[in-house]
């Protein structure tokens, strides 16, 4: 139990540390690090509550794809560059700031009233109870709740991630003039009869090629 | 005092694991240029001991006594952390490996999820080398393996599925108790070609090698590497190739099952069988390198996301449908 204690107090200094490093540190790339690691610590906390299921998919989903395709846009656009624009420039006073405070101070206060009404189901805060039978693993009891009972949300979930796709597609995508593409099946089906042809050239004459 | 005792018996079991692993990366190296140098009709690495079976050895001596440059303009502690990083990542997979029925060192339940996660994390030891590197080759070595293994790792997670929805657990020794009957590679012999390109192309091996790809990027993201960090990434890299052959032989070819099972076959440790099982997929990693040449970058992603991800996309619904349909899909 000592160690699992100590297990706990590692992770979570590590999670709150790397999340107020991800705000602090001046280097943007620096900031996803941090944040991947909080990713990381942060799964490493569902594990130890035996969530496991919940912990590898935050891993193979965030950390994995997620904030790899984050990495990604941070390294391209050199964002840190415009932000010290944003901040230092004298001439014009930035309007990003102020539209930061006002959306971090009602996500603030939102989270206040969510954590203040928090009560936890009566039969979850009894400990008995949530011992859950070891013959039936985690991810099994995901499995039999989350197409039964909550089939409904879990596909409209799914559909709101499927037109979010959609439509960032729709959004970015343009039709470029005059762009040359290979055409697979023509290359494959193309015959020798077609790509040459032998001609008979006589000397000093030459022939024409028609193009 | 019995606390100590247990870590310690854990640390030696740990050892146990890994030493041979280090080892095995280290001959696999050997056995990878042999093979391609016989396709190619020469000899190879034959001088150093037997066979020049030290080779490998003698190539880690030379990168131990080598000087570790450090280029003046890189970012330096992300610079030292991507080899070790990679290194790590590719160690710390073998842990739910099953060698045999309880000769795993980790039974977790979520095994292949685990392997999964983890396999996906090896993508930051190449992005932070070639982004910490500051210089223009390893860069685009980094953002080409970036889009290049988040690509295929989709196909290889619908492959998973395929072979999870046919053993009904997520645990490795369950997938390969599973296999007793009839080995995987028999009923979803298209996924298992479709997963071993795709582990080509995570492991970021020739014909899928655009990451180092030495006609364009130079090295790509190990470019500004030296002595023993660049020998990390290369252990790393071939550990988690064998990581890959390991994981195929669980999924498809029936783990540590023997072929037969018949009076001398069974006699024959599990482990033996799994090592044989990863050779053989190793040496037909070694024969790709050597008879496939190059993939061109848009032809990479073309045959991952339009050819790969509809295809396994359809292979789902197909084994999910035939196994509803025979009343065969597995019961908790």
């Amino acid at each position: 139990m000592v160690a699992h204690a100590i297990f706990f107090y590692v992770f979570s200094i590590i999670a709150v540390i790397s999340a107020i490093m991800v705000t602090v540190s001046k280097n943007t790339v620096h900031s996803v690090f941090f944040l991947i690691l909080d990713f990381i610590s942060i799964s490493c906390l569902f594990i130890m509550i035996g969530a496991e299921f919940l912990g590898m998919i935050m891993l193979i989903v965030y950390v994995g794809a997620v904030a790899v395709l984050f990495l990604f846009v941070v390294m391209m656009l050199n964002v840190a560059q415009q932000k010290n624009q944003w901040f230092n420039s004298e001439s014009t006073t930035s309007s990003h700031i102020p539209v930061g405070l006002i959306i971090s101070t009602i996500i603030f206060f939102e989270l206040i009233i969510v954590v203040g009404g928090w009560k936890y189901k009566p039969e979850l805060s009894n400990p008995n109870t949530t011992q859950s039978s070891n013959e039936i693993s985690n991810t099994h009891s995901l499995g039999q709740v989350l197409y039964t009972d909550y089939i409904h949300i879990f596909q409209i979930s799914g559909m709101i991630l499927l037109i979010a796709m959609i439509g960032a597609i729709v959004l970015t995508y343009r039709r470029r003039e005059g762009l040359k593409t290979q055409s697979y099946l023509k290359q494959i089906s193309r015959e020798r009869s077609e790509g040459i042809e032998v001609l008979e050239v006589q000397s000093n004459k030459g022939v024409k090629i028609d193009d | 005092m019995e606390y100590i005792n247990l870590v310690f018996e854990e640390v030696y079991k740990i050892l146990f694991l890994l030493v041979p692993v280090l080892v095995s990366v280290a001959m696999i190296v050997w056995l990878d240029r042999r093979v391609w140098a016989f396709v190619q009709k020469r000899q190879g690495p034959n001088v150093v001991g037997p066979f020049g079976l030290l080779q490998s050895l003698a190539d880690a001596l030379k990168y131990i006594f080598k000087e570790i440059i450090i280029p003046a303009s890189s970012n330096k502690i992300i610079f030292i952390l991507a080899p070790i990083i990679t290194m790590t990542l590719a160690l710390i997979a073998w842990a739910v490996i099953p060698f045999g029925e309880d000769q795993v060192l980790a039974n977790i339940n979520v095994g292949i999820l685990y392997i999964f996660a983890v396999s996906s994390l090896g993508v930051y030891g190449i992005i932070m080398g070639g982004w910490a590197s500051n210089s223009k080759y390893p860069f685009l070595g980094s953002i080409r393996s970036a889009a290049q293994m988040v690509s295929y790792e989709v196909s290889i997670g619908i492959i998973i599925i395929n072979v999870l929805l046919c053993v009904g657990s997520l645990n490795l020794s369950d997938i390969v108790l599973a296999q007793k009957n009839i080995w995987f590679i028999v009923p979803l012999f298209p996924m298992f070609v479709i997963f071993f390109i795709s582990a080509l192309a995570e492991t970021n091996r020739p014909p899928f090698d655009l990451p180092e790809a030495e006609a364009e990027l130079v090295a790509g993201y190990q470019t500004e590497y030296s002595g023993m960090m660049y020998a990390m990434f290369w252990l790393g890299e071939y550990a988690n190739i064998l990581l890959m052959c390991a994981l195929g032989s669980i999924l498809f070819l029936g783990g540590w099952l023997s072929p037969i099972d018949l009076y001398p076959f069974n006699l024959i440790p599990g482990a033996i069988w799994l090592i044989l099982k990863i050779l053989l997929l190793f040496i037909l990693f070694a024969l790709v390198k050597a008879v496939v040449p190059r993939y061109r970058y848009d032809q990479l992603m073309r045959l991952g996301w339009k050819i790969f991800l509809p295809f396994s996309l359809t292979y789902v619904v197909l084994t999910a449908s035939y196994l509803f349909y025979f009343n065969l899909l597995p019961t908790l």
